[in-house]
């Protein structure tokens, strides 16, 4: 038998460095992090927390100055009538963008993760992410011209002699118009049709996760389909559904561009923003709308925690 | 004894594979049943298709005396305890037990106390608060065993149900079922790949190979006379011993099963007889399994033969016998059995 000669390890400096770092793990995942942790703790926090401050000044109604002394008032011209209705325009628009997401991605997730396989599987994963690829501006323009009065939908239901219901779905006051592309309608829609992949991808995940076995055992002890779906399916993809509807919640709460597209004049949340920030000058008031967003998130997940969204995890 | 399952010719096709092919089978009411096999012998389909889960892609499966064509699972009065036990990670133990109640609708209160009495039966009372990730292997197996027993089923399938176990709880737990299956004399239906749990456990067994029955019989019946060469193998150790030379006696000659505890083994010469064989042949390799040695022999026409001795007097009475030593074998001819060829249809 020939020897096996051990083959001399040249030291290198490569290899020096990462024989000192594998020795040392601490130091290794110190470095791992510092950049992320600068990223999150300076960038990101940072300037949240100057936008929290900046909603604590307020400004001067005569010159427009911003005065740089902690005040409330910012926070009591929220309560003003006006504002106080585009704040629950918003929330309203958000929590009816969530629970249509979540009612149209559970079915496509359900196949994607339990029914689909090799070749079918990677179409749909490139159907559901292949809208990310292309503009969302040319995306929502795109709509814009689908929902006009002369657009598609008007002629098609003219063709399929449904044109009387296209009108009757328009003449319902409040989310009605005199196009869908001026109703909230139009808004709800595209707003669903833009934030659908950031459901559909967690619900999707989450149904991976729940082995074939657990749906088994639920017929197996004697709960037809609907009650396994109930029982067992929904509150173990509940999380799922609780991370992408945080997607489409927050996404819509912040949004300004859809609502200005297509949709009434009526505005939204990310709007006034803009318009304060901008045209406007007003900062301090900019900044206390912004964190209306960050305090209904908070009571959303509050409640969602309450629900036991978080139990399964 | 009425039947409780029964096989008429099914088979099994997933995508290509055949996992079961032309199954026959009849499953007495309040019996034992081991469901023998390697991995990918067709025992899991077997399974399957008796719970529901899986339809045959030809042949019939009654449950006491019905056709369950067309029936799905959760409308059949069977239960099955999974592999992975297959808990709901979302429940308490007390909800997972009480689920099979909670869906047919039994009421709040009685639910309660019957989940009480089964937790107490499996030795789980007070633990009922707690989620399945919180427990043991062992004390898992049990709540699957609870979630199922609750229901009172007819009958009880179980996949593997020890195999995630240690040794010993495994041993303690095949105790258990037993005596379980005997008080509420239940059907239980029992799948492993474990020959020894499926000797000591079941009544009859049947020894599956590529989605075919081998045998099937009382574990006595398949380990003193196994009818196939699979069945000789699989289902303990066998030597199989091949007679066609000419000396041999025509109604003798063929291929036999021949277990290695009956092989006796001798640093003596021993001599044959007109009712044994003697042998003598040169010890290959010594196994050491505590209550018994297992010896490999390399006999003269190049094939070896097995003998295992028990692990009987002291050290010192002990032979010296080591790989090398020149060692005499002898057996009963008796102790031989025909074996026909596997798969023979």
């Amino acid at each position: 038998m020939a020897a096996v000669m051990p083959v001399p390890a040249r030291p290198r400096l490569g290899r020096m460095l990462s024989t000192a770092l594998f020795l040392r793990p601490k130091l290794m995942l110190a470095l791992l992090l510092l950049p992320p942790l600068l990223w999150l703790g300076v960038v990101y926090l940072g300037s949240m927390f100057a936008l929290l401050a900046q909603s604590f000044f307020s400004i001067d109604e005569f010159t427009g100055q911003i005065q740089r002394t902690p005040t409330l008032r910012t926070y009591a011209d929220l309560f003003r009538t006006a504002h106080l209705d585009i704040i629950l325009r918003t929330a309203a628009m958000a929590a009816a963008v969530t629970f249509a997401s979540a009612a149209v991605a559970f079915p496509i997730a359900y196949y994607m993760a339990r029914y689909a396989t090799g070749r079918a599987k990677t179409i749909f994963y490139l159907a559901v992410m292949l809208p990310l690829w292309s503009s969302y501006l040319v995306r929502v323009y795109a709509w814009k011209l689908i929902l006009a009065k002369e657009g598609i939908v008007t002629w098609m239901a003219a063709e399929l002699g449904a044109g009387g219901g296209l009108d009757a779905l328009l003449s319902i006051p409040i989310i009605g118009g005199t196009a869908l592309s001026v109703s909230y309608i139009g808004t709800f829609t595209v707003f669903v049709y833009i934030w659908l992949p950031f459901m559909i991808l967690p619900i999707q995940a989450a149904l991976e996760r729940v082995p074939e076995s657990m749906i088994e055992a639920s017929a197996d002890l004697g709960a037809p389909p609907h009650r396994t779906f109930r029982n067992v399916i929904l509150p173990l993809a509940f999380p799922g559904v609780v991370a992408g509807s945080i997607f489409t919640f927050s996404l819509t709460l912040g949004d300004y561009i859809i609502p200005q597209i297509i949709g009434s004049s009526r505005l939204f949340l990310g709007q006034v923003v803009y318009i304060q920030q901008g045209t406007a000058g007003n900062i301090p008031l900019a900044a206390a709308f912004c964190v209306v967003p960050i305090v209904v998130m908070s009571i959303y997940l509050g409640v969602a925690k309450r629900l036991g969204a978080f139990d399964a995890l | 004894m009425d039947s409780a399952v029964r096989f008429h010719n099914v088979s099994l096709r997933y995508a290509r594979v055949l996992a079961l092919d032309g199954i026959d089978l009849e499953i007495r009411s309040g019996e034992f049943f081991g469901i023998l096999g390697p991995s990918g012998s067709g025992k899991t389909s077997c399974l399957r298709l008796i719970a529901g889960f899986d339809r045959p892609s030809e042949g019939a499966i009654e449950l006491h005396g019905r056709s369950v064509a067309g029936v799905p699972p959760y409308d059949r009065d069977v239960n099955t305890v999974f592999q992975d036990y297959a808990l709901f990670p979302h429940m308490t133990i007390e909800q997972n037990v009480a689920f099979g109640l909670m869906v047919k609708g039994v009421e709040r209160r009685e639910r309660r106390i019957r989940v009480r009495e089964i937790l107490e039966m499996v030795r789980l009372e007070g633990l009922g608060e707690r989620r399945p990730n919180q427990l043991s292997g062992g004390q898992r197996q049990r709540v699957a065993l609870a979630r199922v027993l609750v229901n009172q089923p007819r009958v009880l399938l179980l996949d593997e149900p020890l195999g995630a176990l240690d040794l010993k709880l495994r041993q303690q737990m095949q105790v258990e079922l037993r005596s379980l299956q005997r008080t509420l004399g239940i059907t239980f239906i029992f799948v492993t790949h474990d020959q020894g749990e499926a000797l000591s456990m079941s009544d009859r067994l049947a020894v599956f190979n590529r989605g075919r029955i081998e045998q099937i019989g009382t574990p006595q019946e398949i380990y003193e006379r196994p009818s196939t060469r699979f069945a000789a193998e699989f289902v303990g150790d066998s030597n199989i011993v091949e007679r066609r030379d000419s000396d041999t006696p025509a109604h003798e000659r063929g291929v036999f099963s021949l277990r290695p505890e009956k092989v006796h083994l001798s640093t003596r010469e021993l001599r044959a007889s007109d009712r044994s064989i003697a042998v003598a042949g040169e010890v290959a390799d010594v196994q050491f399994h505590g209550a018994s040695v297992r010896y490999v022999v390399s006999l003269p026409d190049a094939s070896s033969m097995t003998a295992v001795v028990g692990n009987l007097g002291s050290r010192a009475e002990a032979p010296a016998v080591r790989s090398g030593t020149r060692v005499w074998l002898n057996w009963n001819l008796d102790d031989l059995h025909r074996l026909r060829e596997s798969g023979g249809h």
